[in-house]
């Protein structure tokens, strides 16, 4: 029987880098995004677009990403399933080298989040299960879909929103290091709790950003990772698993169940590591409860005991785990589909060039959503 | 021009269920293999481990417990903030969409697990939308 252990450091990001900025960039188009996030990732490498021989993308279909590169790659994964696409591409990038499907794959992505520049459309029709069985009641777009699980996590753990608000606390401490995020002002629980009412529990500074920018990644396999200016970045473990679209539809509301069962013990099965030997955290936080749901579903802490963990401060800077360190979603940037930074973030700091860099990491889990829990994604990358 | 709210749209898989709730009544699928509902309509049992296509069409009680929600402040242009965006477990064990109607949503009289009844709000000669009230 094959087995992804086979697979564990086999495969190598060489390339890694964002569009110049992000933020508010009305003057560039969604495919621009892609393209300029390519270039730069290519050029991290030493490699052009003639050396790309698989693509990877989300958001836009590889067919509009390549006519509009101008390539024509012999491996393709058109993966979209939300922000943690990105996380899927890589993953399935590791099995596609290793099969020879290709020796250089390329991961874009660009969304222009807040110009809504050259977007396409959101949601389905009315006739669709969303269409029937939630449109109907107002929702309205992530903040209330998303959302709508936390009441009776709260019931059934005692979460509160201090607690919530902690991680918005917690990761905004990240930001104010890193200049590069929109958000860096320090805040405190009470300026959480005092900010706007979303969707409640939600308040404002609970709800990440939205802004426009892109990132891109350039894969080899292990015996092509040495020969590039930085240092490789290995894919030791990888997980992933879908489960629902509507969150109606989500299994329990009490804990993340595809990550819980599926994401997190495969990535940390094929990486043969243990939650001790994880140096670094990036926990996609579309929102403030999306990492406390994160971190108890990849068993950091046990049911219930995420919440206080971050209002204790120990994801912070230094804390004992240390958790996006980019300032994360909620505070560094967030496109629309965020899991290309939350890679990104990884990447750097295990290459030692991050903003908030932090000391001796060798290994770094990133983890997240595609929609409102829908897909689940698990990387554990190294640097050893 | 003013904001529309979202209607559904039927397909053959849910028309009964539609139809049921323009008579008042909310009828959902049961399966006859692992005796379980569920819901949204479709022509098979989704419970894992199961996925007989031996379902049937079965009334139940309308009634159910608050398992979850939002009080949505950022309103759909439609919608008048705040509003209830909630799941509602029925008992017969099927979680659904739907909104609470209560005046002025306040997280303290709206307990999780608070029981809940359907109140049947029809929009127009098609469509009747299940809402949901406290008991
Ligand atoms: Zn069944």
């Amino acid at each position: 029987m094959p087995d992804s252990r086979a697979l564990r450091r086999k495969v190598a990001i060489v390339g890694a880098a964002e569009t110049d900025t992000v933020g508010y960039l009305p003057n560039h188009s969604t495919l621009q995004l892609h393209a300029e996030s390519a270039f730069n990732a290519l050029a991290d490498a030493g490699l052009t677009l003639d050396d790309v021989d698989g693509i990877a993308t989300a958001g836009v279909s590889p067919a509009q990403l390549t006519e509009y590169l101008g390539i024509m790659p012999r491996y393709l994964d058109g993966t979209s399933v939300g922000g943690c696409s990105f996380l899927i591409h890589v993953s399935h990038a590791v099995a596609a080298i290793a099969a020879g499907y290709a020796d250089v794959v390329l991961v874009t992505h660009g969304e222009s989040g807040r110009s809504r520049v050259g977007v396409g459309g959101f949601g389905g029709g009315a006739s669709t299960p969303g269409g029937q069985f939630e449109a109907p009641f107002g929702v309205f777009g992530p903040p209330s879909m998303f959302s709508v699980p936390i009441v009776h996590y709260m019931k059934r753990y005692g979460l509160t929103e201090e607690q919530l608000a902690a991680v918005s606390v917690s990761t905004r401490q990240w930001a104010s290091m890193n200049p590069r995020a929109l958000m860096r002002d320090p805040i405190t629980i009470a300026d959480v709790l005092n900010s706007r009412l979303i969707a409640w529990p939600l308040h404002l500074l609970n709800c990440c950003l939205v802004t426009d920018g892109g990132g891109a990644l350039v894969l080899v396999s292990e015996e092509r990772a040495k020969d590039f200016p930085k240092p490789p970045v290995w894919i030791l473990g990888r997980g992933e698993s879908v489960q629902h679209t509507n969150i109606s539809q989500m299994w329990d509301y009490s804990e993340w169940t595809a990550a819980a069962k599926i994401t997190g013990p495969e990535a940390f099965r094929m990486a043969d590591l243990d939650h001790s030997a994880i140096d670094h955290l990036m926990l996609y936080d579309a929102f403030s409860h999306t990492p406390i749901y994160g971190l108890e579903a990849l068993g950091f802490v046990g049911a219930g005991e995420a919440g206080p963990w971050f209002e204790e401060m120990r994801g912070a800077p230094g804390g004992a785990l240390p958790v996006n360190t980019n300032g994360g979603g909620l505070s560094y940037t967030h496109t629309g589909m965020y899991g290309m930074f939350a890679i990104q973030e990884a990447v750097r700091q295990l290459r030692g060039e991050a903003a908030a860099q932090i000391n001796d990491v060798e290994t770094s889990l990133v983890h997240g959503p595609g929609g409102w829990f829908s897909a689940t994604s698990t990387l554990i990358l190294g640097n050893q | 021009m003013n904001p529309q709210k979202p209607l559904p749209q039927a397909t053959p898989e849910t028309q009964e269920y539609w139809d049921g709730l323009q008579r008042g009544e909310l009828r959902i699928q049961r399966c006859r293999s692992c005796n379980r509902h569920y819901f949204y309509p479709r022509p098979f049992c989704p419970h894992p481990g199961c996925h007989s296509r031996d379902v049937e069409w079965t009334t139940v009680s309308g009634k159910g417990k608050l398992h979850s929600y939002v009080i949505a402040h950022r309103a759909h242009p439609a919608f008048a903030a705040p509003y209830v965006i909630a799941v509602v477990a029925l008992d017969e064990g099927p979680k659904m969409m739907t909104n609470i109607l209560i005046d002025d949503p306040r997280p303290e009289t709206l307990p999780a697990d608070a029981p809940v009844e359907i109140v049947y709000e029809t929009v127009n000669e098609k469509v009747t939308l299940p809402k949901f009230r406290l008991v």
